[in-house]
């Protein structure tokens, strides 16, 4: 085993706990706070949280303490649907998206942490410019060649306009990028299975005509060949999706392009 | 005051916003040759018009004939004759190739057996000028808005424009003689200020959803433009035109697409009644989203409603099985399952009214330049600033929005500034010095708020402000619920000086920004309220009980609010009665049945 010298802020050490009088059913959450502005080691609050008095899901527990309870709480939501991808943090263990995780599913207390191995800004907010440069490098836009149909639109059957199903639906939200092994040691070189996802997206979409282009990137012993197989990204994707099949499709296309 | 570092940045223009109708301005002004940044409170993929399900309209013609006139005359008839029909030729016109152009851009739009983009019926669109229903909405299975803004964001990365992430934009920086001359952004990750200069600032940011307590639209949306645009002085329009969408989830909130009534579903009432023939017997359940809403309301009203409570309606997709929903509405059935815990395949989903749109916001000319209606020109404009998408009013849905016209409005618009700004300036050209206290005002508001020590927190305001719009601005408005509301709300807003915030740091401070956000959802709440205090008549959204008739005679105007510390003065500008070419003519105001 390799002897990691953590930070010295890496070290998260207890925190203040907040109460909650008079309630009943009460959940403790055990929130990760990480303040830059004092600089000082990351520390885990505990607060109470009134469940006769909260939505079914963490973030509405989450807005709940940054509403009543603690307004310094920082965290990222938008959407509230589990669309935009904002809220994606650890709880309970798992990488997930704090909309769609129904606190009901979480036993005992309940644990949430920015998503892993990601430098952090504040308190859950991780700092993703990483994965979003990645994101970039891989050319994620339509590329063609032949002229686009000048009044029309480029035909596509509903079997070809299929092959995107699991792909396109992504959200970026970075919960298995966050998950994989491979991305955790080798992050600044391996893509990661969102990335990959993506171009996935691209390689298989028959109206995109750099394929070979497309495969050529990513033929390089890290970029895709990081990837073990190791299944994190997909038992963790709060959208259902499959990141380890993308990228076996991927390799699929590599091997049939050298027969 | 504490002094703050500002890093100052010149561009040829400033895009705020990087929802569907930002990123089609910034990438369109970078195909023009400006030097053009995108300013944007959260990463462009993570803004609300990734919500958007149902589709985009355009009469493609792929599914039945269908004609962009028909479409003209849908959207002005839906729009109660309160929009401007230069605005919504245009718009209509440019549908086709706007959605062409997306599918080049890569939108992984859903096809037809002959392998083109699939159309759904939706509520509003009908052929041969209000016959019966046209498939019009271009559809990405029910993940429309996710598609398209994916992909203009990947033509964003393409064209290699500039974005500042994370970064809030404060204020308008506006010159003595009324021109406006860039805008002031905090950037949340590392907690400094900048000053954008810039010949052109373009407001994308949104609409105000979250000044009401249930709504669909995400937290993010707040009025934030609407906001800086009260504050330079300058007036939003038709405030009070806010549109309730029919089926929102029951609780939470979330929407179903009337993409999912566009397929086939229906809905019903205690009595189990497909109550929807009564009120509208031609297009039944795909009438306009205001006449749903009110039926549904009237039926809740008159203890027909289902649940415990009485108080809510059911939509029914169960009849249409689990395949077709499973290909055409996967999103919906799984959010469905999440947040009302019923399967849609087995039984009826538990829905109601809940806000949506807003067909208000600010007032922009057919290119996207805003205007400052004078006494002698209601047309004028604000040098220097656009705005486009759901925080602009060009008017293209008047009193009430038709499903799927918002995405076209984004792009046909985030378009159409990008080509008038290529018409009107040059890129590069050199700027003038910003005035001497350009940003001050944006710099001091920052700061009195993040001090800001007084009793209340924002999340107890706000909730304050949200009940009671939701309470006296909702579908059926009164004389009595109009003027509560406006007294109500004159009370919330006076607390906004005992504001408290908790947090002082400058990096990701979100207790900071949810106060700026507050104050611009303040300014959008009062507009709202007052002006539809004073529209004495029902037209479109705005359904007033005590006068239930259009009056076109005196009300066939645009409302105009100025807010100044919490007050509200009103005016009116007449509404385009003319189109834009010859090729069609003006629809004149006809009696609006479904
Ligand atoms: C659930 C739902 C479903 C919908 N479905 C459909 C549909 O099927 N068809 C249809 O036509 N319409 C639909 N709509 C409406 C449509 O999605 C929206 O009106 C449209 O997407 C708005 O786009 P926009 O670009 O104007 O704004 P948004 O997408 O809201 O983007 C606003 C942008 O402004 C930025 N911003 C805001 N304030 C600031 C600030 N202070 N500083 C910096 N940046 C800021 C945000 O970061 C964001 O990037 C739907 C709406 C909802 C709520
Ligand atoms: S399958 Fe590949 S991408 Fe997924 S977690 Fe494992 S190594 Fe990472
Ligand atoms: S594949 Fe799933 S987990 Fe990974 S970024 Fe996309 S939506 Fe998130
Ligand atoms: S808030 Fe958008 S995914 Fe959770």
């Amino acid at each position: 085993m390799v002897e990691f010298a953590l930070p010295a802020n890496s070290r998260v050490q207890p925190g203040k706990v907040h109460k909650a009088a008079g309630a009943k059913r009460v959940k403790v959450f055990k929130i990760y706070r990480y303040d830059p502005d004092s600089g000082a080691n990351p520390r885990l609050d505990s607060y109470e949280v009134d469940l006769d008095n909260c939505g079914p899901m963490v973030l509405d527990a989450l807005l709940k303490i940054k509403n009543e309870i603690d307004s310094t709480l920082t965290f990222r939501r938008s959407c509230r649907e589990g669309i935009c991808g904002s809220c994606a943090m650890n709880i309970d263990g798992t990488n997930t998206l704090a909309c769609l995780k129904p606190i009901e599913d979480i036993k005992g207390e309940a644990a949430v942490y920015p998503l892993p191995h990601m430098p952090v800004v504040k308190d859950l907010i991780p700092d993703l410019s990483l994965p979003y440069a990645q994101l970039a490098s891989i050319k994620p836009w339509m590329q063609t060649q032949s002229p686009t149909p000048p009044d029309g639109e480029r035909l596509q059957s509903p079997e070809e306009r299929e092959k995107l199903d699991g792909l396109w639906e992504c959200i970026l939200c970075f919960c298995c990028q966050t998950s994989c092994p491979s991305y955790w040691w080798n992050g600044d070189r391996y893509l990661g299975p969102s990335v990959l996802l993506q171009a996935a997206r691209w390689i298989l979409d028959t109206r995109d005509e750099m394929t070979g282009e497309r495969l050529d990137a990513l033929e390089d012993p890290f970029k895709l060949y990081r990837c073990h197989t190791i299944m994190n990204c997909t038992k963790t994707c709060p959208k259902g999706l499959n990141p380890a099949k993308a990228i076996g499709a991927i390799k699929e296309k590599m091997i049939e392009r050298r027969l | 005051m504490a002094a703050y570092k500002i890093i100052d940045h010149t561009y040829d223009v400033v895009v705020v916003g990087a929802g569907g109708a930002g990123l089609r301005a910034t990438m369109g002004m970078g195909q023009a040759g400006f030097k053009t940044a995108c300013i944007t409170k959260v990463f462009p993929t993570r803004s609300h018009t990734v919500a958007a399900q149902g589709g985009i309209g355009a009469s493609l013609g792929n599914m039945a004939e269908d004609n962009w006139k028909w479409h003209m005359y849908d959207t002005v008839k839906g729009s109660d004759w309160l929009g401007d029909q230069d605005a919504i030729e245009y718009m209509c016109r440019e549908a086709v190739p706007a959605v062409h152009e997306l599918e080049h851009f890569g939108v992984p739009f859903s096809r037809t057996p002959e392998g083109k983009i699939y159309q759904r019926p939706f509520g509003g669109h009908m052929s041969n000028y209000g016959e019966k229903p046209v498939q019009r909405a271009c559809a990405a299975a029910d993940r429309t808005g996710h598609a398209i803004l994916h992909t203009l964001y990947s033509q964003c990365l393409r064209h290699e424009c500039e974005f500042f992430i994370e970064y809030f934009a404060l204020d308008l920086i506006m010159d003595a003689d009324g021109s406006c001359r860039g805008v002031m952004a905090w950037n949340l990750d590392d907690g400094t200020l900048h000053r954008f200069r810039a010949h052109q600032v373009v407001l994308a940011s949104g609409g105000y959803g979250r000044a009401f307590f249930s709504c669909t639209s995400a937290h993010t949306c707040t009025g934030d433009g609407h906001g800086m645009v009260t504050r330079a002085g300058l007036p939003v329009q038709d405030m009070e035109f806010v549109q309730f969408h029919p089926t929102g989830m029951y609780g939470s909130g979330c929407l179903i697409t009337e993409g999912a009534r566009g397929e086939g579903g229906y809905l019903t009432n205690s009595a189990g009644e497909r109550f929807m023939e009564r009120y509208a017997p031609t297009a039944k359940d795909l009438a306009s989203r205001d006449v749903v809403s009110r039926a549904m309301t009237m039926e809740i009203r008159e203890g027909r409603g289902v649940g415990k409570e009485n108080d809510h309606i059911f939509l029914h997709l169960e009849h249409l099985g689990a395949e077709t929903l499973e290909l055409r509405l996967p999103g919906i059935t799984e959010t469905a399952k999440i947040f009302t815990g019923v399967d849609v395949t087995k039984a009826p989903a538990p829905v109601l009214p809940t806000v949506h749109y807003n067909m208000g916001g600010i007032p922009t000319n057919v290119h996207g330049e805003v205007l400052r209606p004078t006494k002698d020109n209601p047309d004028a404009t604000v040098p220097g600033l656009m705005a486009i998408g759901e925080a602009a009013c060009v008017s293209v849905h008047g009193a009430n929005r038709l499903g799927t016209n918002s995405l076209l409005d984004i792009v046909v618009f985030g378009r159409a500034a990008a080509l008038r700004a290529a018409e009107v300036m040059k890129p590069g050209t050199p700027h003038k010095p910003l005035p001497k206290d350009g940003g001050d005002f944006a710099v001091s508001r920052f700061d009195r708020l993040r001090n800001a020590s007084g009793s209340m927190h924002t999340s107890e305001i706000r909730l304050g402000m949200q009940k009671t719009m939701q309470m006296d601005a909702a579908v059926f408005r009164t004389s009595k619920s109009l003027a509560e509301g406006c007294a109500k709300m004159d009370q919330v807003a006076s607390t906004l000086p005992q504001i408290k915030i908790n947090d002082r740091s400058t990096v990701w401070n979100s207790d900071l920004a949810e106060a700026l956000e507050l104050e611009n959802l303040m300014d959008c709440a009062l507009a709202t309220i007052v002006s539809a205090e004073a529209r004495k008549e029902s037209r479109g959204a705005h359904a007033h009980e005590d006068f239930p008739d259009r009056d076109d005679v005196n009300w066939q105007k645009h409302s105009l609010a100025w807010v100044e510390n919490g007050k509200v003065r009103l005016d009116y500008r007449p509404v385009h009665t003319y189109t834009l070419t010859d090729e069609v003519e003006y629809i004149k105001p006809q009696k609006r049945v479904y």
